[in-house]
């Protein structure tokens, strides 16, 4: 059977060659080749490992029931370790690989170098978690799964607003990281619709990111109830150690920055204790895609899958959605495929793990925004 | 009502000033091993950061892979150190000591800072390891519970305390420290007097980079997140630290360090946490402006 096809499918490839006068790179092949960009070492690698994961469990799911459109899917992952130049190498290395979709980059500095190769080479991606702005902005062939930044940071204010979290709002922020300085900027303009009192704003850099007890100390004599953290877990995982050094006991919410601090080696889970996060996903939750996506997580990997597992799971399945609705198949070039799927992704609807998702023209999704709490070292949907 | 709110600001500058004196204790002991080396082999050991980082990572994964208790794997971390600075000053300086120009030695400094770096990459993964705590010493409350000072603060000034007093005494008073302060002051005219000149600069290393070992430890136990590049930023600063106290001046260094943590937590504190780091080198800009040799550092003219 197989060879049949191969047959048939080298045949028409020669047939094709053929007709052209030009040497093309046109190959017919018998799977969509999709490549994923990330870190998969480093400090953000919890990040990374998730996507890779979510996607292999979606590809492997698609391919288990006929792939799409009787095609199945090729899925490889390239390491870029939260790095913009070695992403761009990764970007690269996929590309001599055959790629013809991206599912990445996974976050935002890295997937901002990485777009303007993709626009140069018209190619199609989904980033499951890069929520920067610029991450797709200006880029048609670009679309974004999770929320923006200024998305987080609007919608955080307006959880903790509604449900009564706090009033009195203390932010420790990274300056030099737009992500950060994103998020922070747009909760800090909607805090007022919500009643909310940002009683303190400190920052840091990249270069002093280590000692926060000044950040904390403000935020302890401004008498804080909440103190908001638009930042990564590495980070987070000192303010709550320092945090409770000084016995100072706030609530700590944060955006899916904190999401994979409970996998920081040797870090005392006890700390995180009642941390809050904004995330599209809690693993906790009853409905059964979410129960099967779980176990076969479980399943495979050995641990509870994070939002940017679902993020990408969810990816491979718009992607999926949009290639049904625009009819493409694996014989296209990477350009002509984006072609047809730009277009597409703004008709479909998408029933996935993070929500019901739509996408506007700009590659933004619409989605309804949920909250986890972590309580005896995991994660509990609110 | 006016006195809570003067009473606040006291507490508050009174914790600020701690935090700034135990970071600049952590500086000064950093800051000891640069203007050690300076001082005697008249280099800049620019790998002398990254010496910490190793440091700290053998302490952890003795504990945490060795079982070894805290104590003895601190002890275990001066001592791989000691052999580390040594087989740097031995393999990387010392044959360039003679030849060329101070500029190859510097180079070579930043070539083994990276080598180093890269090595602890390989072996230990980029992943950042969250330090355990070596010993644990509980929160000291005061007024009332108003004024918190974290305990690992206080262990950290305390042991600070300790190694400058040691430090001090073993140059002032004994054998090898005299030896010391003489290749310092006069290379080869200590060589004449008797004075072993490679022996002592050799010491000199192992002394600096067992110091390194108990920073590394003491950084990662006030700041428990360990990377291959945890030690390059404090190494930096602690530079700075030494070149304002005055380089190749024991007491410059300690005083540097100190002042130079505190400087910096105050400006985060009441200036601008935005632009703290760009204050703590502004003020070393005006202090050299004042005092080209630094705080503590002697102004030697060179007779013709």
């Amino acid at each position: 059977m197989s060879n049949w096809k191969k047959v048939v499918g080298l045949t028409m490839a020669a047939a094709v060659m053929a007709s052209m006068i030009a040497p093309v790179s046109v190959f017919a092949d018998e799977a969509f080749k999709i490549g994923g960009i990330g870190p998969l070492t480093g400090g953000a690698a919890a990040y990374g490992i998730a996507v890779q994961n979510g996607a292999q469990i979606a590809v492997d799911e698609i391919n288990a029931n006929g792939g799409i459109n009787g095609y199945q899917i090729e899925f490889q992952m390239e390491d870029d370790e939260h790095d913009a130049e070695k992403s761009v190498n990764a970007y690269n290395t996929l590309k001599d690989w055959g790629m013809q979709i991206l599912d990445g980059t996974v976050t935002s500095a890295p997937c901002i170098a990485v777009k303007a190769e993709t626009m140069n080479d018209n190619m199609f991606y989904i980033t499951p978690s890069g929520s920067a702005v610029d991450c797709i902005d200006g880029a048609d062939n670009g679309f974004r799964l999770c929320f923006s930044d200024p998305a987080q940071g609007a919608k955080s204010a307006e959880y903790i607003g509604e449900n009564g979290l706090a009033t009195k709002i203390a932010i420790i922020y990274d300056s030099s990281d737009p992500y950060s300085s994103g998020i922070k900027d747009s909760f800090v303009s909607v805090a007022g619709d919500y009643s909310l009192e940002v009683v303190s704003e400190e920052a840091f850099t990249a270069d002093s990111k280590t000692d926060f007890s000044v950040q904390l100390q403000k935020a302890k004599d401004a008498e804080a109830e909440l103190v908001f953290l638009p930042i990564y877990y590495t980070e987070a995982s000192l303010i709550l150690q320092q945090a409770s050094d000084m016995d100072f006991a706030p609530t700590f919410f944060g955006c899916d920055g904190l999401d994979g601090i409970l996998g920081v080696e040797n870090f005392d889970t006890s700390l995180a204790e009642g941390v809050m996060l904004l995330t599209p996903f809690a693993a906790d939750a009853d409905d059964d895609l979410t129960k099967s996506f779980v176990a076969a997580y479980q399943d495979a990997y050995g641990e509870i899958p994070i939002q940017f597992a679902a993020d990408s799971y969810d990816v491979i399945y718009a992607m999926k959605a949009a290639i049904e609705q625009a009819n493409v198949t694996p014989d296209m070039d990477p350009s002509d495929i984006c072609e047809a799927l730009k277009g597409a992704m703004t008709e479909i609807t998408v029933e996935g793990l993070t929500g019901t998702i739509t996408w506007d023209e700009n590659g933004e999704p619409d989605k309804e925004p949920k909250a986890v709490v972590i309580e005896g070292g995991a994660y509990k949907a609110m | 009502m006016m006195y809570d709110i003067l009473q606040g600001c006291i507490m508050s500058f009174i914790i600020y000033l701690t935090n700034g004196i135990s970071l600049g204790s952590v500086y000064a002991i950093i800051a000891l091993g640069y203007t050690m080396v300076y001082g005697i082999a008249k280099m800049l050991n620019f790998a002398h950061g990254d010496v910490i980082m190793i440091g700290a990572y053998i302490a952890l994964m003795a504990m945490t892979k060795g079982g070894v208790p805290g104590i003895p794997a601190v002890l275990l971390a001066m001592a791989g150190c000691t052999v580390l600075g040594i087989l740097i000053e031995k393999i990387a300086y010392k044959p360039l000591r003679k030849a060329g120009s101070p500029l190859a030695v510097l180079i070579t400094a930043i070539g083994v800072s990276y080598l180093l770096q890269n090595i602890a990459l390989l072996v230990f993964g980029p992943d950042p390891k969250t330090f355990v705590s070596v010993i644990s010493v509980p929160n000291l409350q005061m007024a009332g519970g108003k004024l918190t000072i974290s305990g690992n603060t206080i262990i950290t000034i305390v042991i600070s305390i300790i190694i400058m007093l040691s430090l001090n005494w073993f140059v002032q008073k004994t054998k090898p420290g005299h030896a010391m302060l003489a290749v310092s002051e006069d290379k080869d005219a200590a060589q004449l007097m008797g004075v072993n000149v490679n022996g002592t600069i050799s010491m000199t290393f192992a002394i600096g980079s067992a110091l390194a070992a108990v920073a590394g430890v003491l950084l990662c136990t006030a700041y428990p997140s360990l990377t291959p590049y945890t030690g390059s930023m404090p190494g930096i600063k602690a530079f700075v630290a030494a070149v304002f106290g005055g380089i190749g001046s024991i007491p410059g260094a300690m005083i540097g360090g100190i002042l130079l943590g505190i400087i910096q937590i105050l400006a985060t504190a009441y200036i601008s946490s935005q632009v703290a780091d760009a204050i703590v080198f502004g003020v070393l800009i005006v202090i050299l402006l004042v005092r080209p040799a630094g705080l503590f550092g002697k102004n030697i003219q060179e007779k013709v």
